[in-house]
């Protein structure tokens, strides 16, 4: 009610003003009514009204709430105050935009991807299990079906369990005419909904006579896969889908919100029915991931110790192979985010200190201008205003500028937000980042925040009330000595937070140049490269998918600009998958013990192809293939891990893991269990970028049991060029077969080090801003100091001090708080480093050569700001300088 | 208690001023209009004139009280308001009775008639 009348005062003052001229004209009308002349009428009407703008003011002020009446003042003033000034209004709101853009932008991405709770009931009760060991040397490894199949009979912790895996894509051929695509899918028994606890949107979900080995293939899709492939008919339902050239029925449709784990993931087919039986019963196939839903009252903790004791159980009863003894857990969200966790971790504290450098930065400003109005403000409190009014004032100022610079940043975060999005999609959760209510609620609060901190720093840190001394000092005395004081230790604070967020950048950057500069121990340069997946359903024998490796190989060779080309189910820095296995010649492990490599299956010319320098032995022959194919090339690595004082050649190897395999969820025939010859070694390569040179053994992919393989295409000139040719090929040869990943060994390289590029250029953005920010700050102070100084300074020159040494005076003055600062921030940033740890490669946490640089980089900044005001104050006029009073 | 409210000063300075025209009492301007705006909605030149009259020119009401007073009646819901032709044609505001006007005007005239008594008794018993 009150408000209401607030915000409506304008409009009744209007209306009261025509009410009175009303009555006023009445009061007339009824003199010229008793006879007066009308000059005479319209006076005594208005000596008998007596003051009109009396009554409006009374009912104004009736109508007025006097504390938001004050509030408006002030802001009013501060605003009026404000834009007497715009450069430095502008450059302080700009300052704090950057700030508070940067720190909500960063802070939604973190909310949306790390806090806010997966959309599921009760989601608390939701963790992610895998096998681990029980010395704890290990955690997270896959888990394998025989192991889900016990944890799920022995356990009580549990109201039930769901085995999962991400099955990679599926290949879908449409019905007639309709392109083939790659469809991101995940595999899951038929309890993963309802420990999830999702209803379905349409239809229903997978019941237990659809998740058992030899059922007919069934299909639940996503609401998004429904709308854009069925334009969200009901009709869906029941329809038939090919996904590798087998038939599966279309059940049901998840819910809209539903974009677990991931929304690239449109698909889910079951478990068991999609799996072959022996790797339900396998202890030792570790291809799964555990998801469960703990009884109420149940901790994570006692659930997971529970199942530890029965893993070890299994261990006792198998003693040989590659068994897991123990259980670890994760909460669900855990699962998906922890490895973003440092990096946005990180980047929100960075955004935290550019925010702090920001504010410090507008508190330094303002000191330097109260200290301007010192005089002013003395004699408004001598003449009886409070000194919480004047603070009030002050800190009025410093929430405007906050104010508008969160407006303005909160517009730069929706912007930087769009952008992340659309550069960010393989972080999960990302479609759920956008600005929502406790995001808006937090960047209100920053700004309301920084506004009072800038604004009462130099509010407190005033020493206004001593009035009389103030209002008697004489401009030359050596007053304002506590604002400088004050000013100082601002600025080398800025300075501190500066050097540590050049140091953090300056180490991330390191890492990034040597992520991209590492040696992936095969040539980059004009190699194209492409992902093929076939169907099991149409290649069921090995011959079939030889034979077509053999014809795309032959065909592709032949093109013109084709240098070489070569096939293998796992490029360098793709990563891929290790096995288990044991040395024939060896004498044998202790029980339970066993060896561990990578593996890869390429043709012949993989190695001539990237690049690969073959060390010792020979390649594999073309006649190696089908059931010839018992033999191994190994790497260096393998060598020097296994063989280290032996000649490998001639050795064998044996699989030590019999049961059947899955090569990125996808089922692969067995291998024989009789030893692989070495018969050759080559140089090593890396997994990943960031990965160390991991022993591989390389079998033969044309022994044909490896349905999915990257084509490698080494060209003359660009290898773009080549793309469309080498696609007609293959279209040529299988019109339905898909390709994905289209691109060159390059872009591959700048894609896995996008991340670590876009954490150090964020990064070095922060710290170049903030570095400009400190540099302004020092300029500011010295050239309010020598500004103070003038008169001394003229003095001291007609005394006949030498200019350059009032040059020095000045400089080691400014140079002095950012000394201060510099080391404040080196020990700082020792301490970060050490918290950035994790995401640093190939850079020690104490880096001297950063550590160095940011120095430098740092004095010789700081030598430049403060340089303009000494320079300056050197080449002061002493006639001048003593005149200005 | 209810005395205590009553600017007592003020009613004594109006009955023994020179000017037989007494300065009107803020509570008392309330009571007034809501009695006056009985006969019927009126402006605020009307309303004026009408307790002038009625009081046979003692007391006065001075445009700086009648207004503010008018709008405070109106914010506590007692009046209504609304613009239309005055009696010469001219746009006016007048005012009415709201049914809350109404209770609280019965209010105010019986608080009114127990305090004119009691002042009665007390004068009375002065002067004997």
């Amino acid at each position: 009610m009150p408000f209401r009348r607030f915000s409506k005062r304008k409009a009744e003052d209007a209306e009261l003003a025509s009410e009175l001229q009303a009555h006023l004209d009445c009061e007339v009308e009824e003199n010229i009514a008793r006879g007066m002349p009308e000059d005479e009428a319209r006076r005594r009407a208005r000596v008998k009204l007596g003051n009109q703008t009396r009554v409006r003011e009374e009912v104004w002020e009736g109508n007025s709430l006097a504390w938001l009446e004050g509030i408006r003042r002030d802001l009013l003033y501060a605003a009026r105050t404000l834009a007497r000034t715009p450069g430095f209004s502008m450059t302080a709101i700009l300052v704090m935009a950057l700030g508070i853009g940067a720190t909500t932008a960063l802070f939604t991405v973190v909310h949306s991807v790390l806090l806010k709770p997966l959309p599921f009931p009760h989601v608390d009760q939701l963790v992610s299990l895998r096998e681990a060991d029980a010395h704890g040397n290990v955690r997270d490894r896959a888990v394998a079906g025989g192991n889900y199949r016990d944890w799920q009979r022995g356990s009580h912790s549990f109201t039930s369990m769901a085995l999962l895996v991400n099955y990679g894509q599926y290949n879908l051929s449409g019905a007639a005419g309709a392109l083939p695509e790659r469809i991101d899918a995940q595999v899951a028994t038929a309890s993963v909904f309802p420990t999830l606890g999702v209803k379905p949107y349409l239809g229903r979900f997978f019941n237990a006579s659809d998740d058992r080995s030899g059922a007919n293939g069934t299909v639940v899709i996503t609401w998004g896969f429904w709308k854009r492939r069925f334009s969200g008919s009901p009709s869906a339902i029941g329809s038939t889908l090919w996904l590798d050239a087998k038939p599966y029925t279309v059940i049901g449709v998840l819910p809209e919100w539903f974009h677990y784990p991931d929304a690239k993931t449109q698909l889910w087919t079951p478990l068991v029915q999609q799996m072959p039986p022996e790797m339900m019963q396998s202890h030792g196939a570790h291809n799964f991931w555990v998801l469960a839903r703990l009884k109420p009252g149940v901790t994570e903790a006692a659930a997971t110790a529970e199942l530890s004791a029965i893993q070890a159980g299994i261990r006792k009863r198998f003693p040989d192979g590659p068994i897991s003894d123990a259980v670890s857990s994760r909460p669900l969200l855990d699962e998906a985010v922890h490895q973003y966790k440092p990096a946005l971790f990180t980047l929100l504290a960075a955004t935290g200190c550019l925010l702090l450098i920001a504010c410090l930065n507008v508190a330094n400003l303002l000191v330097a201008r109260s200290a301007a109005r010192r005089r002013e403000l003395a004699i408004r409190m001598a003449l009886g205003g409070t000194r919480l009014l004047l603070i009030r004032e002050q800190a009025s100022e410093s929430l405007v500028i906050c104010a508008l610079g969160g407006l303005l940043g909160l517009g730069l975060a929706y912007l930087a937000l769009l952008a992340f999005a659309e550069t960010h999609l393989d972080i999960p959760r990302a479609d759920s980042i956008h600005i929502d209510l406790p995001v808006f609620l937090v960047a209100v609060g920053v700004t309301l925040l920084c506004g009072l901190i800038a604004g009462l720093i130099p509010a407190i840190g005033s020493q206004d009330h001593q009035v009389v001394r103030v209002l008697q000092e004489s401009a030359r005395s050596s007053g304002g000595q506590a604002r400088v004081r004050l000013r100082r230790a601002l600025l080398a604070l800025e300075v501190g937070l500066t050097v540590v967020l050049l140091i953090g950048a300056g180490l991330l950057l390191k890492s990034y140049q040597q992520l991209r500069s590492v040696n992936l121990g095969c040539t980059t340069q004009n190699v194209l490269t492409m992902d093929l997946n076939l169907p099991d359903g149409k290649y069921q024998q090995p011959a079939q998918t030889v034979n077509f490796y053999e014809q795309l190989l032959d065909r592709v060779r032949r093109l013109p600009g084709v240098r070489a080309a070569a096939l293998t189910t796992d490029l360098p820095g793709r990563g891929g998958e290790d096995d288990a296995f044991t040395i024939q010649e060896h004498p044998p492990l202790p029980k339970g013990d066993w060896l561990d490599a990578d593996v890869r299956w390429v043709d012949p010319d993989y190695f001539a192809t990237l690049k690969i320098p073959l060390v010792r032995g020979r390649t594999f022959l073309p006649n190696e293939r089908l059931e010839r194919r018992h033999y191994v090339i190994v790497n260096q690595a393998l060598v020097r891990q296994y063989f280290p004082h032996e000649d490998p050649i001639g050795k064998h190897i044996i699989d030590e893991n019999n049961d059947d395999y899955v090569s990125g969820g996808k089922l692969i025939r067995p291998r024989t269990p009789t030893g692989n010859e070495i018969i050759g070694v080559v140089g090593d390569t890396r997994d990943s970028v960031n990965g160390p040179m991991a022993a591989t053994a390389y079998y033969p992919i044309f022994g044909g049991i490896q349905s999915s393989a990257s084509l490698a295409v080494r060209t003359q000139g660009d290898p773009n060029q080549l793309a469309l040719p080498i696609q007609k090929q293959i279209a040529q040869l299988d019109p339905t077969l898909p390709v994905a990943n289209l691109m060159t060994m390059d872009e591959m390289i700048g894609q896995s080090t996008q991340q670590s590029a876009f954490n150090a250029f964020l990064l070095l953005a922060y710290a170049v801003l903030s570095l400009l920010l400190a540099a302004v700050g020092l300029y500011g102070v010295l050239a309010y100091l020598a500004t103070q100084r003038t008169g001394e300074i003229g003095i001291r020159i007609a005394l006949g001090a030498q200019r350059e040494q009032v040059m020095r005076m000045m400089l080691v003055d400014g140079l002095r708080p950012a000394l201060a600062g510099l080391l404040c921030g080196l020990a700082g940033g020792v301490a970060a480093a050490q918290l950035i740890r994790s995401m640093l490669y190939g850079t020690r946490p104490f880096d001297p050569a950063v550590f160095a640089a940011v120095t430098a980089v740092l004095l010789a900044v700081s030598a430049a700001a403060c340089s303009v005001p000494a320079w300056r104050a050197s080449r002061l006029d002493p006639m001048e300088a003593l005149r200005t009073e | 208690m209810v005395l205590a409210s009553l600017p007592i000063e003020h009613l004594g300075e109006s009955m023994a001023g020179k000017s037989s025209r007494a300065e009107m009492l803020q509570g008392t301007l309330d009571m007034l209009i809501l009695r006056t705006l009985v006969l019927g909605p009126a402006h605020g030149h009307t309303i004026a004139r009408n307790i002038e009259q009625t009081s046979e020119d003692v007391l006065v009401v001075e445009q700086g009280s009648l207004y503010p007073a008018l709008h405070r009646l109106e914010h506590r819901g007692w009046l209504s308001s609304s613009w239309g032709p005055s009696e010469n044609n001219r746009k006016a505001k007048f005012y009415k009775l709201t049914p809350a006007g109404k209770k609280q005007l019965v209010a105010e005239t019986s608080r009114w008639r127990q305090m004119a008594a009691a002042i009665g008794r007390v004068m009375g018993e002065a002067e004997e």
